[in-house]
């Protein structure tokens, strides 16, 4: 049987970088093909190759045996190529179901459109409401827009590019689901990922790619994460490493039924929430996406003004009223999790970048002008410290892959040293190897005396960072729990508990 | 009622050249382009216009010709900010120095020398009694701007291709990575922009005053531009507001004519009323929520993809 797909000696150049050094490797029809890398190694470049998005500079595209150029996207879906990108690709002003139209080449009456959109996603279980705006849908949804996209096209070969960093595990495993149907159909699977355990459950094979090249293939179900990890590193990969006997301090945050208003847009408010953070404490928030997080961070950095200035104090003092930059002046730093556009400016260099979240920290601006010498070397020691893949201070956030953009991010508030810092999914993309190590800053950071919540949707993430957890469900927070002393089954009960509950109490006749 | 009818005729003259060259400038906005040279390919439009009918005396042939040099000059302003990536805003002030200077200069031999106005569209029989010739009286370019609101709502709203020009007018980026090319849609709407610029420019001496004078457009195209934001890129409020426009100008001209109660204030503040009212409405607008979300979150930015 031929090769669905095959690459010989696919190379390709950015200034100052070769993306993409002589890869080949082939996928059959049916299989499920991992490409892993660190952040930077260039999946996503090869991939948008096959997409069509970009043209390699030199190698060939062999497609069903045969020699292909593939000028664009439109002559990718024309072969049968579907794509989910990891960075979405999305119009937020128009309607799922409008979104959807723009992805199919076909011209479809809008209401037939509809009805298969709504098969599809009755099939595979991803449901969405077609006539909904895309800027009033969480991350997940909006990453599942994507997938029926991809989907509807009958696609023989799909292309996935990190599309589980957002979902929760029910949408993983249904996914998973939906992936194994398509390939017993004949689809091959090109699947990119950060989560290794994903790949040994789902994937028949591996390709590993490192700077660019391709330095390995394996099978993925023969290996451990770990050895998969340590294969993409090209090292050994290193565990926490927690100071022994360490001891909490006094209560540093310390937040009482902050709530915030229903804004139509976006996302569940929060109702009522309060927890205590101690110095030296990670508090971890786990929950289903779109269960009031997004509230939740915003009314803790500033985002959102708050109306009780006691509703958020540190060591005492009422944050409740101020704006982000009053809070960061106090100590709180937040990060939130949309890194393009909300976290940082993409056609800012990074030295900008770290200009506005810390010039008042770190005193870099003086009677209002901007120290840009000391911008640049704090954003170098970020860049160093934090192994940033990146020319310099000077290249734009948006020139960076998605994980080294978030390690950046995560390094310019870590070095900041602040009192609190709020993340919310701070290893989102992230590989193995750069996840760990900003698990080990953070824990570093609770050990200097910091007060540290994390919100994150990875529940393996929260158990082996935080020492203590909540859950967040409808806007609502749960009862703090020790880690070690709650099991998984607890948390995840919890995590879909009010929803099940709720509609227990519905169906009870009154 | 009798005494009505010439307001409303006057009011319709006054608004028609104002909504065409809006809803120009909307479809281009909508692609994610601004042009602030309205008003200057406005002013190709008209001399173009007026030439035609001069020497052919064909009134849909002078609208042709105003569409096809409006489409002309628009063009250079594409190519410099599409394909070359220039500042719109800029480039589109140039535009209205450069097509302010070329009418001036191409009209400059045609000066008091009348043309004939364009006749109504429906025989005059439909248009005798008072009441008909309100609906019936008019010459094409009024239906022809109705008509123009219903197709391009219904593009924008109901056809693929006035999605796909949404799109990207709303993320460039995004529509360039499923495959659709942005500048071609640019190209495609900043030129219908372009045309429908210059038939409203050739309106002037064909429905309003029958000879050419330099700058005869007035201005009209900057309203055109603040219209597209005050209607928050919608057809229909764009109608609504091109005709609030055309009323407080026929008022402003009766009031130079001294017609009673309205002459008291004087005829200067007249004259910025229509200013004024842009300003009032475009700070009402702006207060409701739903008014910034429809701006295209792509207008005035170039498009320079990654490959
Ligand atoms: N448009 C671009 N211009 C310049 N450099 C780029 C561009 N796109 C990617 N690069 C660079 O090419 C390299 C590979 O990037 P790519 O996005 O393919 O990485 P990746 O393997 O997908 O990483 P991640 O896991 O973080 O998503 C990186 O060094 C990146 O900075
Ligand atoms: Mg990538």
């Amino acid at each position: 049987m031929p090769h669905r797909l095959e690459l010989i000696g696919i190379t390709k150049r950015f200034p100052g970088v070769l993306a993409n050094d002589n890869v080949s490797f082939s996928v059959k029809p049916g299989e499920i093909h991992a490409l892993l890398g660190e952040n930077g190694a260039g999946k996503s470049t090869l991939v948008k190759m096959i997409y069509g998005i970009m043209q390699p500079d030199a190698g060939e595209i062999v497609w069903d045996g045969q020699r292909t150029v593939i000028a664009n996207p439109k002559a990718a879906r024309a072969l049968g190529i579907g794509m989910v990108f990891q960075h979405f690709s999305l119009f937020e002003a128009l309607t799922v179901l409008e979104n959807i139209a723009l992805g199919m080449d076909a011209k479809i009456p809008a209401r037939e459109l509809e009805a298969r959109i709504r098969a599809v996603m009755t099939q595979y279980g991803l449901l969405l409401d077609p006539h909904r705006t895309v800027a009033t849908l969480s991350v997940g949804e909006r990453q599942r827009i994507e997938i029926v996209r991809a989907l509807l096209l009958d696609p023989k070969l799909l292309i996935m590019d990190e599309p589980t960093s957002v979902l929760t595990p029910q949408e993983v495993e249904q996914l998973f689901e939906v992936l194994r149907k398509l390939a017993a159909g004949g689809c091959s699977i090109l699947y990119i990922s950060h989560k290794l355990h994903e790949i040994k459950a789902l994937c028949d094979t591996a390709t590993i790619l490192r700077g660019g090249k391709l330095v390995d293939t394996c099978d993925p179900k023969a290996e451990t994460s770990r050895s998969m990890a340590e294969k993409m590193i090209g090292a050994g990969l290193k565990d926490i490493v927690r100071a022994p006997g360490r001891t909490m301090g006094a209560p540093k945050l310390v937040v009482s039924r902050l709530s915030t208003k229903k804004s139509g847009h976006f996302d569940v408010p929060v109702d009522g929430v309060s927890f205590t953070v101690k110095a030296g404490e990670i508090f971890g928030i786990a929950g289903v996406a779109g269960n009031g997080q997004n509230a939740l961070l915003d009314a803790l950095s500033g985002e959102i003004l708050g109306e009780d200035k006691d509703a958020i104090t540190i060591d005492g003092y009422p944050l409740g009223l101020l704006d982000t930059t009053g809070r960061r002046k106090h100590g709180l730093c937040a990060v939130p999790e949309e890194r393009n556009g909300h976290a940082a400016v993409g056609d800012f260099s990074l030295s900008d970048n770290s200009i506005l979240t810390a010039r008042n920290r770190l005193h870099m601006v003086m009677l209002g002008l901007i120290n840009s010498g000391a911008a640049k070397t704090y954003t170098g020691k970020v860049i160093a410290d934090f192994a940033v893949k990146a020319l310099g201070p000077g290249s734009t956030a948006g020139s960076l892959s998605g994980g080294n953009l978030q390690k950046f991010i995560m390094g310019r508030e870590i070095l900041q040293r602040p009192t609190v810092l709020v993340v919310s999914q701070p290893t989102w993309g992230v590989d193995a190897g750069a996840a760990a190590a900003i698990h080990q800053a953070l824990v570093d950071l609770a050990a200097e005396g910091s007060a540290i919540v994390v919100i994150s949707q990875d529940l393996d993430e929260l158990l082996a960072l935080c020492d203590t957890l909540a859950v967040i469900n409808a806007g609502q927070l749960s009862e703090a729990q020790k880690v070690g002393e709650v099991s998984v089954e607890e948390i995840g009960l919890l995590m879909g508990g009010v929803h099940g509950t709720s509609e227990a109490r519905d169906a009870i006749p009154a | 009622m009798e005494m009505l009818i010439p307001i409303i005729v006057t009011l319709v003259g006054a608004a028609t050249p104002i909504l065409i060259a809006a809803l120009g400038e909307l479809v281009a906005e909508k692609s994610g382009v601004l042009n602030l040279g309205v008003e200057g390919m406005m002013l190709v439009g008209a001399i173009a216009g007026f030439v035609a009918q001069f020497y052919t005396g064909n009134p849909y042939l002078a609208l042709l010709c105003g569409a096809f040099a409006g489409a002309a000059v628009s063009l250079i302003f594409a190519f410099l900010t599409l394909s070359l990536s220039a500042n719109q805003t800029a480039t589109g002030l140039a535009l209205t120095i450069f097509g302010t200077g070329l009418s001036a200069l191409a009209g400059a031999p045609y000066s008091a020398k009348p043309i004939a106005l364009m006749a109504p569209l429906f025989p005059d029989m439909l248009a005798r009694d008072p009441f008909w010739r309100v609906l019936f009286g008019y010459s094409f370019p009024v239906y022809f701007s109705f008509f123009m609101v219903a197709a391009i709502w219904w593009f924008l709203k109901r056809t693929r291709t006035g999605l796909i020009l949404r799109a990207v007018g709303e993320n460039d980026h995004s529509a360039h990575s499923i495959g659709y090319s942005v500048v071609g849609v640019r190209y495609a709407a900043v030129v219908f922009g372009g045309a429908m610029a210059g038939i409203a420019g050739a309106c002037f001496p064909l429905l309003l005053t029958p000879q050419w004078a330099e700058s005869m457009t007035a201005g009209r195209g900057w309203i055109a531009v603040a219209l597209v934001v005050f209607a928050s890129w919608r057809p229909l409020r764009l109608l609504a507001g091109a005709y609030l426009f055309g009323l407080v100008m026929t008022m402003e001209l009766y009031a130079k004519a001294g017609g009673g109660v309205l002459a008291i204030i004087p005829s200067e503040l007249w004259a910025a009323l229509p200013y004024l009212a842009t300003i009032a409405v475009l700070v009402l607008i702006s207060l409701r929520r739903d008014a910034s979300t429809n701006a295209p979150a792509c207008l005035g930015k170039p498009f320079m993809p990654a490959n």
